[in-house]
């Protein structure tokens, strides 16, 4: 029988980790994703997780023990958070690239400088371009689910890439939740076990990692999309066959809310989706047609799924929290990409909130339609880009 | 033109090879050359897993160099337990 538990949401990873039952675990502590490996260090300690925990120096030596580690074709597992996730920027793509299906949960923060430990996606964003698939998660609950459903993919032989689960920090890392725990038994018949396409044997030596020349470097780069465009497919399945065995789908690629008849649609990615339902919710009782779009996953991108969702609606509000400088909310010039092909392209605006841990409150929500309600009533009375509560004064 | 996929094997992932490559013969890179004092060396083969480059050879007694591939880095000198290995001069030698 499952169990229920209160847990934040570093805790349900961890207890997903253990019920995963990777062999080797390599971590370097950094705010807020510590209490993750702190706990799975606990499990090993205590006997309940029979795993090689590595401690190693830094966030860069993390990610390449891993990837020491997932070569000689075992599970492997590392978490990490900001400038954490930076300094393994250059392991990214050793790893995506040798197709080692590590899983990493990244405990969002925003980056320095300022200094800040709080959370944002600025971290797990900036590292798109790296071949690794991103899942973003909602609450304590999606993250333990989908960190199985994240080996599953990950595993999987069409795909056979690293996904990183990305959680709020603080707001899901540190925030306790009501969390149905599986047993390692139903856990059994969902993720079967790993079965690697090669491994280390000192019998039978395999070189990882060859020099390519110009003559097949192109091929290896659009091998790694062919796996992505596997995962597009194959991260639907994967979460209908979770919701067919344990009874809980938080979507697929997409989830939408109120999305069919609405005129307006805000596209967001985490917990802040939780929030923006229950505005949605308020203004559709007053009447305005409110819809959510929650991104699951960030990378691949779900340019179907969401032009398809929200090419009908009138104005669509994407809310970024992180910013790509120079331009706009990294979101949102995906979510404007989507709509290029579409035969028709509702009006997109941007909206900047929840930077470095500020709360994005239903006021804030709430506005964020009025806005989206003037751009269509009005348009061109909106910018294209709105820092949302800020307070700046000139 | 398209490459059989064949040729790019998956994740750069391939048998590691076997045997001596022909076509890069890296011997004559070689300044130092690594020499052995047999009475020295104990064959403990700590050179053996420390040559970056497989130019040790195992023997039943003491060890040997495959100078055809040794570039001479002087690696075996520094890890010798024993001091039994030495490096001349590359022009010292007739051949």
């Amino acid at each position: 029988m499952a169990e229920r538990k209160f847990l934040n949401g570093n805790y349900a990873l961890a207890a997903a980790v253990k019920l995963a039952a990777p062999e080797v675990i390599a971590a370097y502590p950094i705010t807020p994703q510590s209490s993750i490996v702190e706990k799975l260090a606990e499990f090993v300690s205590n006997g309940e997780l029979e795993a090689d925990f590595i401690k190693v120096e830094s966030e860069h030596s993390a990610l390449a023990a891993c990837y020491g580690a997932a070569s000689t074709g075992c599970r492997v597992f590392t978490a990490t958070s900001s400038q954490g996730l930076a300094y393994m920027a250059e392991m990214l793509p050793y790893v995506s690239g040798n197709r080692f299906p590590v899983v990493m949960a990244v405990a969002n923060r925003g980056l320095a400088a300022p200094w800040t430990i709080w959370g944002d996606h600025q971290d797990a964003v900036s590292m798109r371009d790296h071949g690794w698939i991103q899942l973003h998660v909602e609450n304590a609950q999606e993250a333990l689910d989908t960190c199985l459903q994240a080996y599953k993919l990950a595993e999987h032989p069409g795909v056979l890439t690293p996904v990183m689960v990305c959680l709020d920090g603080f707001v899901l890392s540190h925030t306790e939740e009501l969390v149905e725990v599986p047993t390692a038994e139903e856990v059994k018949g969902f993720l079967p076990p790993y079965e690697p396409m090669h491994a280390v044997d000192m019998n039978n030596p395999t070189t990882f990692c060859i020099g390519a020349g110009p003559d097949v470097f192109t091929e290896y780069k659009y091998s790694q999309q062919l796996g992505m465009e596997a995962a597009l497919e194959l991260i639907p399945e994967i979460a209908a066959e979770f919701a067919e065995k344990f009874g809980r789908n938080h979507g697929g690629l997409i989830e939408s809310y109120s999305c069919e008849d609405a005129e307006y649609i805000l596209v967001s990615m985490g917990s802040v989706t939780g929030t923006a339902r229950v505005v949605a919710d308020q203004l559709r009782s007053e009447g305005v047609k409110a819809g959510i779009l929650k991104l699951r996953a960030f990378r691949p991108f779900p340019i179907q799924a969401v032009s398809q969702v929200i090419k009908r609606a009138k104005g669509i509000g994407v809310l970024d929290r992180d910013y790509s400088y120079g331009n706009e909310g990294a979101l949102a010039t995906e979510v404007k990409a989507a709509l290029y092909g579409s035969d028709v392209r509702p009006s997109v605006t941007n909206f900047i909130a929840g930077l470095g841990g500020r709360d994005i409150l239903p006021s804030d929500i709430r506005e964020m339609f009025a806005v989206l309600e003037r751009s269509v009533s009005q348009p061109g009375s909106v910018k294209p880009v709105n820092f949302v509560g800020l307070r700046w004064q000139r | 033109m398209s490459v059989p996929v064949k040729e790019v094997p998956f994740a750069g992932t391939v048998p590691s090879p076997k045997t001596e490559n022909e076509g890069m013969i890296t011997g004559n890179w070689r300044t130092r050359r690594p020499v052995l004092d047999a009475d020295k060396c104990t064959n403990c083969l700590i050179c053996w897993i420390s040559c970056p480059d497989s130019s040790v050879n195992q023997n039943a007694d003491v060890v040997s160099f495959n100078l055809k591939y040794c570039k001479g880095c002087g690696i075996c000198n520094e890890v010798c337990p024993v001091g039994a290995i030495s490096l001349a001069p590359e022009l010292d030698f007739e051949d």
